[in-house]
């Protein structure tokens, strides 16, 4: 880890002045990704600016509606919040299958939307990777490929986002508020992220400067019907393989409404509107969930040793929207996949 | 393989920072040391304080051999930096016993012979002290899931799952 100068903000809009006076300044919260990377010399900041005791820690209720959750609040504290359990079921099942729980309550709301890839190139200092180092190539492509994308990757770049708690937000149609120099915006989830295109070194569409302030939540939970179910090497602890969110709105059998969100499989959670567009008027059934899968996967593409996700994500679609139209969701300690 | 340059990306220009003093009260004891921006909470209660009870396993946040309690709560003190718990209270393998007698978890991995080599157990006793004190963990389903942050590389999982129902008052 490289030597820094060290800040600590006492309000949001200090946060924002003391970022932009220092260009190769960073903010820390949780520290969980941010302090690895530092170890690993691949980030390597000139001041850490603590934004950890700053006031946005509150989980409350919005004029539509729905829920704000403060950027700082504890994945471990939203996970468990009787509001998120009750009404956003999908949300706090997501948040449980990923990391250990000492991650989660160190891991902050705004921070695990801004995890980095665990593309181990991106982690080895000594390998080209365009996202560490633009036009240095990427050694994933002809590399060992077992976790990587296999839909939206582009020729610089075939990295996934890691986490899970975003796959329920892109599902639930959170917002993300942040604030800048230039004032307070929301952008919609599915526009936070982004594909690598020639840009991989670029994760967000955050502006220079910005701190996220906020996740928003939308009056609509699915608290009914939704499963997230998460695919791993090993039954803990690991990151994804594919993750699949499923929410259904369900009348008399047939679906009002579906959300499809993956994890593991591409550089940001996956929605496809015209996957979920076929499940809607359709009856809950095995035919209409394989349909909707092959349409989601119709651009999939795999590389060495990646090809297995395809066929993976199509079973782990209909098992998902499956455990979903049945209100029997994915079990995060009992690991049975029913 | 392309060599990265060292030089691109050195910052050697910034001035090394002054130490920052911060106040820990560790174990039940108030302390003040100085530590540079760096130092994780680890090192420092390792190298500054001298409680060498907390073990650097991985030193990323990936085996949970390093898990103290802050405010109660269990986290990798690898990947946390000491100057951002200025003023926060710290439990560690040290702080779990009273005078005369082991913490009941000490007590049951003793009971069900829950090690062998011992180095991942302080950080198995205090994530299992913290699984406890959050009370979301009833089954040993719902135990092994929520202390899959701490590697035994010996295999002792099933006499830990068994101390730590034994701990919780269930069936040993």
């Amino acid at each position: 880890m490289i030597n820094f100068q060290y800040s600590r903000a006492s309000d949001v809009a200090e946060a924002v002045r003391m970022i932009a006076a220092d260009p190769a300044a960073k903010f820390i919260a949780g520290g969980t990704n941010l302090v690895d990377l530092m170890k690993d010399d691949v980030e390597r900041p000139s001041r850490l600016i603590d934004i950890s005791r700053l006031p946005l820690k509150a989980v409350e209720a919005t004029a539509d509606g729905g829920l704000r959750i403060g950027a700082l609040v504890p994945n471990s504290d939203l996970a468990y919040h009787p509001l998120i359990e009750q009404r956003y079921p999908l949300l706090s099942s997501a948040i449980l299958a990923g990391a250990s729980q000492q991650l989660r309550n160190m891991a902050s709301t705004g921070g695990n939307l801004l995890q980095s890839t665990r593309c181990a190139y991106f982690y080895d200092t000594v390998t080209p990777c365009n996202k560490r180092e633009p036009g240095s190539g990427c050694s994933a492509i002809g590399g060992i490929n077992r976790i990587h994308a296999i839909l939206g990757a582009s020729e610089d770049c075939i990295a996934t986002h890691p986490s899970d708690m975003c796959v329920a937000l892109a599902a639930l149609d959170a917002k993300v508020r942040v604030t800048g120099p230039a004032g307070e915006r929301v952008i919609g989830f599915g526009d936070f992220h982004r594909l690598p295109g020639n840009t991989p070194q670029t994760d967000t569409n955050l502006h220079p400067n910005e701190i996220v302030t906020a996740v928003e939540l939308p009056a609509s939970g699915f608290a009914k019907n939704y499963s997230y179910l998460k695919i791993r090497d090993r039954l803990s602890y690991a990151f994804a393989l594919v993750s699949i969110a499923a929410a259904l709105e369900l009348e008399g059998g047939v679906i009002k409404e579906a959300r499809l969100a993956l994890g593991g499989v591409a550089h940001k959670p996956w929605r496809d509107s015209a996957a979920e567009a076929a499940l809607r008027g359709q009856r809950a059934d095995q035919a209409g969930f394989a349909r909707a899968a092959e349409l989601l996967l119709r651009d999939a593409k795999g590389y060495e040793h990646n090809a297995f996700k395809i066929e993976l994500a199509r079973r782990g679609i209909v098992r998902t929207l499956t455990q979903a139209a049945h209100a029997t969701p994915q079990s995060q300690s009992d690991k049975k996949i029913r | 393989m392309v060599q990265r340059s060292t030089a691109q990306r050195s910052n050697d220009s910034i001035p090394l920072p002054d130490k920052i003093q911060i106040a820990l009260s560790v174990n039940g004891v108030e302390t003040t040391l100085r530590v540079a921006p760096w130092t994780t909470l680890l090192d420092a209660l390792r190298d500054h304080l001298d409680l060498t009870g907390t073990k650097k396993g991985c030193d990323h946040g990936q085996c949970g051999a390093c898990t103290v309690l802050v405010d109660g709560r269990r986290i990798n003190s690898c990947l946390t930096l000491a100057v951002m718990k200025d003023g926060a209270s710290v439990t560690t393998v040290e702080g779990l016993a009273t005078r005369d007698a082991l913490h009941p978890l000490q007590q049951a991995f003793i009971d069900h012979d829950a090690f062998q080599c011992g180095y991942c157990t302080p950080g198995q006793l205090c994530s299992a002290a913290g699984l406890i004190a959050e009370g979301k963990a009833k089954s040993p389903d719902e135990i092994r899931e929520l202390m899959s942050g701490n590697i035994c590389r010996c295999g002792a999982y099933p006499n830990i799952v068994a101390a730590i129902q034994q701990a919780m008052g269930g069936k040993s």
